[in-house]
C-alpha cells in the first residue's frame, strides 16, 4: 500500500552531501514530492525534511539506503510515530472588487494573513499542514490563483522523541 | 616537530603511509605536481598503464585478489572520465579501490577550464563515497578516511578528487598521518545479533530441504573457511553465485555448482525446492533469482549480510542477520556446535540422506559434460579449452575473465577451490575487464599462475595493455576463446530473434592475434583442434614460458552455446539444458 511519508535526516554539513541525497533518490527511482533544508543549532549538522510516497517494502528500502550514505547521520521516518508536520505557503490571489473581501475571509478561516496587497490582488501567508494549504487553494479557487510559493514540509517528532546524535 | 611537506607530497607520504606499493596511473596537466612527488621517493611503485579505464581494472584486480584497496591515479578531465567505467565495476561488485584524480586549480573550478570535469559529481552514483579537497592540509585526513570507507563494512570505490594548487610543491604544511579516523555518520556493523543467530541456528537445523546459497560477501569477507566448516558440519548443500565461486570448495561433493542464469540444473532445482535458503554474502540479483514472483516457493529464508540495504531488498528475509560473515559464521558454527554436543541428533540425517537423494537424481540428469560427449577433434569447443587449462593449472590459478560466453564457460569449467581465485565483473558486466584485473593480480602475486579467459571481443576492448605487460614483463596467459564473434549476443539473436544477428558479427574483420601479441614482444600460439590444443597447453604452462606472457588464439566453435540456461521470466526450476532442446520445467519434482 502506497502511503505519503515524511522522513527526517540529519546530515553532515559539507558541500556535496545534499547532491547525494537527491541523486539517491533519482538513481533508485523513487518519488520526491517536497523537500526542505537547512542548517540546525549545530552548525556542522543540516537537517533535511522529504516527503515521499511509497509501500513499506520501498521505505525501508529509502531509509536505509539514505543511512548507507557516509555524510547521513541520522534517519528517521517520521510518520512511523506521533508526528507535527508544517509548511509555509505565501500565495498570490486575484482579489478584485467584491472578491477582495471574499478572499479576505477566506484567509481569516484559515488563519492566514495578509502579508502584500496591490489594487487587484492580495498575498496571503498561511502555515499549516500541507493539506490546510492545499485546502486554502480549492477554497478560494483555481481561477483566483496567481502564484503560489510553497516551502515544502519540516516535521519533527511528538512529545519527547528527539532525532539527535546521540 | 613535524616535517613541513607540500600537498603533493603529503599525499604521496599517506599513500606510503597507508602501505601501498602500487599505483596504477597515467599523467596529465592536473596531476603532475603529484607526479613530481612520485618521482622523488621509491616506496610507492607507480605503474604506467594505456588507458585509464586499465588503471581501474588493475587496481580492481590486485584489490580482488588481495583484500587490500587498490589505487588509481589520474589527471582531471579525460583522465577522470576515462575512470568511471571501472569505478562502477568496482562500485556493483563492491570492491575496495581508491581513485585520486587531480583537478583543475580551486579558482578555476565551475568556469569550464581546460579539462574540468566534475568528477565528484560525475562519478556519484557509483561511488561509495569521494571526496574534493579543499585544503592541502586537510590531504592526510581525506586518504585516511578514504581507506578507511573503500575497506571497511561493505566494500566500495572511494573517489579523491585534488585540485591542482592544493599540490602546489611551494606551499607546505606539517605532516602528521592520522593514526584513527573518527566518522559519527558511518560505523559499520562489526557482530551479527546474538537473538538473530540463534533463531537461525534453529531454522537451519529443523531444515528439510536446505540449502547454503552464497556470493561474493563470503569472498571479500574473508569467510570461506568459516563457511566451509559449517556447511559440513551439516552436511548441506551449498551453491556459489558468480561472484561467490570459491567461496566453497568447487571440487567438494556437497558443492551444486553456480546457480542462477547458466547455473547447473541442480544449483537451480536444489534453491526451487528448498524449504530453507541460507543466503550468505548474496543480494538475489535477477541474474539468480529470475522472476523474484516465482522464486522459491517454499522456502524460508536466512539473510547474512553486512549492508542492511541488501536485505530483503529483492526477497524478503524470514531472518535477517546483520554483519560481516566471518564473525557470524564462527557465531554461528559455536551455537550449532553446541547442540550437536547436547543432541547429535539435532540435524535430521535421515531427511537430509533423502534430500541429498533428490540432488542426486537432478546431478545426473545434467551434468556440466553434456554437450561434450558426441564431438571430435574438430569443432574445438570452448568447455574442453577451460577443462585443458584447469588441469595444466592443477585448478590452482588466478583466473580472471570478461564478459560473455568464455565467462561462463570460465565460472561453469574451472572449479575453484580457494576464494580470491576467481576474478570478473559480475554486476556491471564489463567487457575489457580480464587482461587489466589480471595485471593487476600479476603485481601482487609475481610468481603465481595467472591466467585471462576471454573472448575477441572483449579483449579488444583493453588490448593496448600488452603494451604495459611489455613495460613490465608480466608473464600472464591469456587464454582467448575465439569464435568470431559477441557470442552472448549472438547466442541471445539465436534464441530470442530468430538468428538475425544484427552486428554481432565481425568474422573477416579480426586482427592476427598471434602477429599481435609477438609485435608486442610476446609469445603467440594459435589452435583450431583438441589435438592442436592438447600440444599447445603444456607449452604455454611449461617452464619456458614461465617470464613471458603467452597468449594462446583458441578457435572455438562458433555456434557453440552456453547451457543450461534460465527461461527468461520463469522460475528457478524453468530451464533449457541443451543446444534445441525443451523447456525443462522441474516444478513438480520429485520430492516427498
Ligand atoms: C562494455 C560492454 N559493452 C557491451 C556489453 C554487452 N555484451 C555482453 S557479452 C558481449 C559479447 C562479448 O563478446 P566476446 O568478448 O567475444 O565474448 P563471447 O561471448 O564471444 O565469448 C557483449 C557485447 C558488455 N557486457 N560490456
Ligand atoms: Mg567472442
Amino acid at each position: 500500500m502506497t502511503a505519503r511519508r515524511i522522513i527526517a535526516v540529519l546530515l553532515e554539513n559539507e558541500a556535496g552531501a545534499l547532491s547525494r541525497i537527491i541523486g539517491l533518490f533519482a538513481q533508485r527511482n523513487y518519488n520526491i514530492e517536497s523537500l526542505t533544508v537547512a542548517p540546525t543549532e549545530d552548525p556542522t549538522l543540516s537537517r533535511l525534511t522529504l516527503t515521499t510516497a511509497g509501500d513499506d517494502r520501498t521505505m525501508e528500502q529509502i531509509t536505509k539506503q539514505l543511512n548507507k550514505l557516509i555524510e547521513g547521520v541520522k534517519v528517521v521516518d517520521l510518520t512511523d510515530g506521533d508526528h507535527l508536520e508544517r509548511e509555509l505557503m505565501m500565495v498570490k490571489v486575484r482579489a478584485e472588487g467584491l472578491r477582495r473581501a471574499e478572499v479576505k475571509r477566506t484567509a481569516d478561516i484559515f488563519r492566514g494573513q495578509i502579508i502584500d496587497v496591490a489594487t487587484d490582488a492580495y498575498t496571503v501567508q498561511l502555515t499549516g499542514p500541507s493539506d490546510k494549504l492545499d485546502a486554502f487553494l480549492r477554497a478560494v479557487g483555481s481561477q483566483a490563483v496567481i502564484e503560489v510559493a510553497r516551502s515544502g514540509v519540516a516535521g519533527i517528532g511528538r512529545g519527547d522523541k528527539v532525532l539527535s546524535l546521540g | 616537530m613535524a616535517e613541513m611537506l607540500s600537498g603533493a607530497d603529503m599525499l604521496v607520504r599517506a599513500l606510503q603511509d597507508e602501505g601501498v606499493d602500487y599505483l596504477f596511473g597515467y599523467p596529465g596537466g592536473a596531476a603532475l605536481h603529484i607526479y613530481d612527488a612520485i618521482f622523488k621517493q621509491q616506496k610507492v611503485e607507480h605503474i604506467l598503464v594505456r588507458h585509464e579505464q586499465a588503471a581501474t581494472h588493475m587496481a580492481d584486480g590486485y584489490a580482488r585478489a588481495t583484500g587490500r584497496p587498490g589505487v588509481v591515479l589520474v589527471t582531471s578531465g579525460p583522465g577522470a572520465t576515462n575512470a568511471i567505467t571501472g569505478i562502477a565495476t568496482a562500485h556493483m561488485d563492491s570492491t575496495p579501490i581508491i581513485v585520486i584524480s587531480g583537478q583543475v586549480q580551486r579558482h578555476q573550478i565551475g568556469t569550464d577550464a581546460f579539462q574540468e570535469t566534475d568528477m565528484v559529481g560525475i562519478s556519484r552514483p557509483v561511488v561509495k563515497h569521494s571526496f574534493l579537497v579543499q585544503e592541502a592540509a586537510e590531504i592526510p585526513e581525506v586518504v585516511r578516511k578514504a581507506f578507511y570507507i573503500a575497506s571497511s563494512g561493505r566494500p566500495g570505490p572511494v573517489v579523491i578528487d585534488i585540485p591542482k594548487d592544493t599540490t602546489d610543491p611551494n606551499e607546505t604544511f606539517p605532516y602528521e598521518y592520522p593514526r584513527e579516523v573518527e566518522l559519527r555518520s558511518y560505523n559499520p556493523t562489526t557482530r551479527g545479533h546474538g537473538g538473530q543467530i540463534r533463531k537461525a541456528v534453529k531454522l537451519l537445523l529443523g531444515a528439510k530441504r536446505p540449502v547454503i546459497y552464497t556470493g561474493g560477501g563470503v569472498v571479500q569477507g574473508d569467510a570461506a573457511a568459516h563457511l566451509t566448516e559449517l556447511a559440513r558440519l551439516l552436511d548441506f548443500p551449498v551453491t556459489n553465485t558468480l561472484m561467490g565461486l570459491g567461496g566453497f570448495p568447487g571440487t567438494d561433493r556437497q558443492f551444486l555448482g553456480m546457480l542462477g542464469m547458466h547455473g547447473t540444473f541442480e544449483a537451480n532445482m536444489a534453491m526451487h525446492h528448498a524449504d530453507t535458503i541460507f543466503a550468505v554474502g548474496a543480494r538475489f540479483d535477477d541474474r539468480v533469482t529470475n522472476d523474484p514472483a516465482k522464486f522459491c516457493p517454499d522456502a524460508r529464508i536466512i539473510h547474512l549480510d553486512v549492508d542492511p540495504a541488501s536485505i530483503s531488498k529483492i526477497i524478503a528475509a524470514d531472518v535477517p542477520i546483520v554483519g560481516p560473515a566471518d564473525s557470524v559464521l564462527a557465531e554461528m558454527l559455536r551455537v550449532v556446535r553446541r547442540e550437536l554436543d547436547r543432541d547429535p541428533a539435532a540435524v535430521d540425517r535421515h531427511t537430509l540422506g533423502a534430500w541429498w537423494d533428490c540432488i542426486g537424481g537432478w546431478r545426473e540428469r545434467h551434468g556440466l559434460d553434456h554437450d561434450q560427449r558426441h564431438r571430435g577433434d574438430t569443432p574445438l569447443l570452448p568447455q574442453q579449452v577451460v577443462q585443458a587449462v584447469y588441469r595444466a593449472t592443477n585448478g590452482d590459478a588466478y583466473v580472471t575473465s570478461d564478459v560473455g560466453q568464455h565467462q561462463m564457460f570460465a565460472a561453469q569449467y574451472y572449479k575453484f577451490d580457494e576464494p580470491r581465485r576467481w576474478i570478473n565483473s559480475g554486476g556491471l558486466g564489463t567487457m575489457g575487464f580480464g587482461l587489466p584485473a589480471a595485471m593487476g593480480v600479476q603485481f601482487a602475486f609475481p610468481r603465481a599462475p595467472v591466467v585471462c579467459i576471454t573472448g575477441e571481443g572483449s579483449f579488444m576492448m583493453n588490448m593496448q595493455e600488452l603494451s604495459t605487460c611489455m613495460q613490465y614483463a608480466l608473464p600472464i596467459k591469456i587464454v582467448n576463446l575465439n569464435n568470431q564473434a559477441l557470442g552472448m549476443v549472438k547466442q541471445w539473436q539465436d534464441m530470442q530473434y530468430g538468428g538475425r544477428h544484427s552486428h554481432s558479427t565481425y568474422r573477416d574483420a579480426l586482427p592476427d592475434f598471434v602477429a599481435l601479441a609477438e609485435s608486442f614482444g610476446h609469445v603467440g600460439l594459435r589452435v583450431e583442434s583438441l589435438a592442436e590444443l592438447e600440444a599447445a597447453i603444456p607449452k604455454m604452462f611449461s617452464a619456458r614460458y614461465a617470464d613471458r606472457l603467452v597468449f594462446l588464439d583458441a578457435w572455438i566453435d562458433p555456434d557453440e552455446h552456453v547451457y543450461p540456461m534460465a527461461v527468461k521470466g520463469g522460475a528457478m526450476s524453468e530451464m533449457v539444458l541443451e543446444r534445441d532442446g525443451a523447456r525443462v520445467d522441474g516444478a513438480a519434482a520429485p520430492v516427498k
